[in-house]
Formats: structure tokens, sequence, C-alpha cells
């Protein structure tokens, strides 16, 4: 339970120190390499959580196949040499009071809900989050969800080859 | 296993920071990023709720949010790089007409 506590507020001080470098880091390429770390972090929590097999899907689709689209994006662009305008000043401090206001609601909602969610059991898990168990469900339950889905990403691959695509000179 | 809450609260957390991010940020790329780390707080919700409730339905809702966020980001990426092609700026305050 210890070694569990230790390793969930090493890694939970990572994550939130990534998130915030991406949030403050003036570069968009270190953004986008914080943020892979904190989605690495983020692959370790879910192996904690007895999710094997979104820990690796994590690190795969989101820390490998998007990250990498962002930072081919971002380099295919070059908009680190644009520079920096502020055409509306008061537009990050009200930005900021806004985030403050939201952090504030949901400790408060942390807080209130502290005695009311019982800690969880600590018994072997009955439900293992083994990929066996994961395709299981996944094409027996929700076969349909997971058809449309397909649908879902061949609109967005055609929808990505029209919008990029070349318009002819008429 | 830790308690929900540990896990509910730093998901909040996270997720603050990406909407922080889309607020503060005026660069569209990485106010793009900061809605994938929303939707990242988001999954780490679920699972920790899966793992609470010991139902495999949680991890199968992430799997499905995933999916959506990689169409997603192929779809907004293709937006930012026809946007900068005809305004040649990425930054939000610059996309001020729907006309190309």
């Amino acid at each position: 339970m210890t070694v569990q506590l230790i390793l969930f507020i090493i890694l939970a001080l990572v994550a939130v120190a990534t998130a915030l470098g991406m949030l403050l880091s003036r570069s968009a390429v270190y953004a986008a390499l914080y943020l892979v770390l904190n989605f690495a972090t983020v692959a370790v929590f879910y192996l904690l959580l007895n999710a094997p097999f979104l820990a690796v899907a994590q690190v795969t689709v989101y820390a490998g196949a998007i990250m990498v689209l962002f930072l081919f994006v971002i380099m295919l662009l070059g908009t680190e040499q644009l520079r920096r305008r502020h055409t509306l000043a008061w537009q990050q401090p009200v930005a900021i009071g806004l985030g403050i206001i939201l952090l504030a609601e949901t400790a408060y909602i942390v807080l209130a809900q502290r005695g009311l969610v019982s800690p969880g059991t600590t018994e072997i898990a009955s439900i293992t989050g083994s990929p066996t168990e994961v395709g299981f469900n996944l094409f027996m339950s929700y076969l349909l969800p997971f058809e449309i889905t397909s649908l879902l990403l061949l609109v967005a691959m055609v929808g990505a080859v029209v919008l990029t695509r070349e318009e002819k000179k008429k | 296993m830790l308690p929900v809450t540990y896990y509910l609260a730093l998901s909040a957390v996270l997720f603050i920071m990406g909407a922080l991010g889309v607020l503060i940020r005026r660069n569209l790329i990485i106010m793009f990023m900061s809605i994938e780390l929303m939707l990242n707080a988001a999954n780490l919700a679920f699972v920790a709720f899966a793992r609470f409730h010991q139902a495999v339905s949680g991890q199968i809702f992430v799997f499905f949010v995933m999916t959506v966020a990689a169409a997603e980001v192929a779809v907004g990426l293709a937006l930012i790089v026809t946007l900068f092609r005809t305004r040649h700026s990425v930054d939000v305050d610059d996309v001020t007409l729907l006309n190309g």
C-alpha cells in the first residue's frame, strides 16, 4: 500500500509538472515533448489501475501516433519563427482567474465527497483488464460501437485528405 | 488499491491544466494539445472508476475515447495546416473570418 502511494505521488508530481511545462513553454516542440512524458506517466497509472491493455494502447496511440503527428505538423509549418503578438491584453489575466475559480470549485467537490466514496476494494481483482477480457467485451457487448468506430476513422481519414489537398488553380 | 479519490483529484488537476491551456495560449497547436490533455484526464477518471467498480466497461470506453481523439487529431491538424496555408499564422487571434 505504501509503495503504491509513494509511486503514485512521484508519478502525480511528474504528470502535473509536465502538464505545467506544456502550458508554459514558449516553444511548441518543447510543449509536445512535455506532453509525451505526461502521456507516458498516465500509461503507468493505467498499469497501477490494472489496465495493461490500455497502458500499451496509450503508449502506442497517444505517445506514439498522435504526438508524432503533432511534431510532424509543428515542424512542417515551421511556426517556431513566427513572432508573438498580443491583441487582447486582458485575455490572459482573465483566463488565469477563471482557471483558479475552476480549480477551487473542483477542490471543493473533491473534498466535500471525501467521506462519501469508500476507498475501493483491496482484494484480488475479479476483473483483470487483460487484453483477452477487453477484447471479449469489445467484440461481444460493444460490437456495434466498435464497427461505428471504424466508420469514424474512415471519415476522419477522408476529411484530412480533402482538407489538406492542394487546390487546383482555376 | 489507493482510494479512487486520489486518481479523481489528479484527473481533475490535469483537466484544469488542459482547460487553462485552451484559455491562456493563443497558439492553435498548443490549444489542441491542451484538448488532448483534457481527454487524457477524462480517460484516467474512466479507468479509475472501472477499477473501483470492478467493471471492464470503463476501459472499453477509454478505448473509444482514444479512437475519437485520433480522428479528431487527424482532422484538426489538417484544418491547422489549411489555415496556415491561407493565413500564414497559427495564432487564434488571426483567425477572424470564416471566408478563406
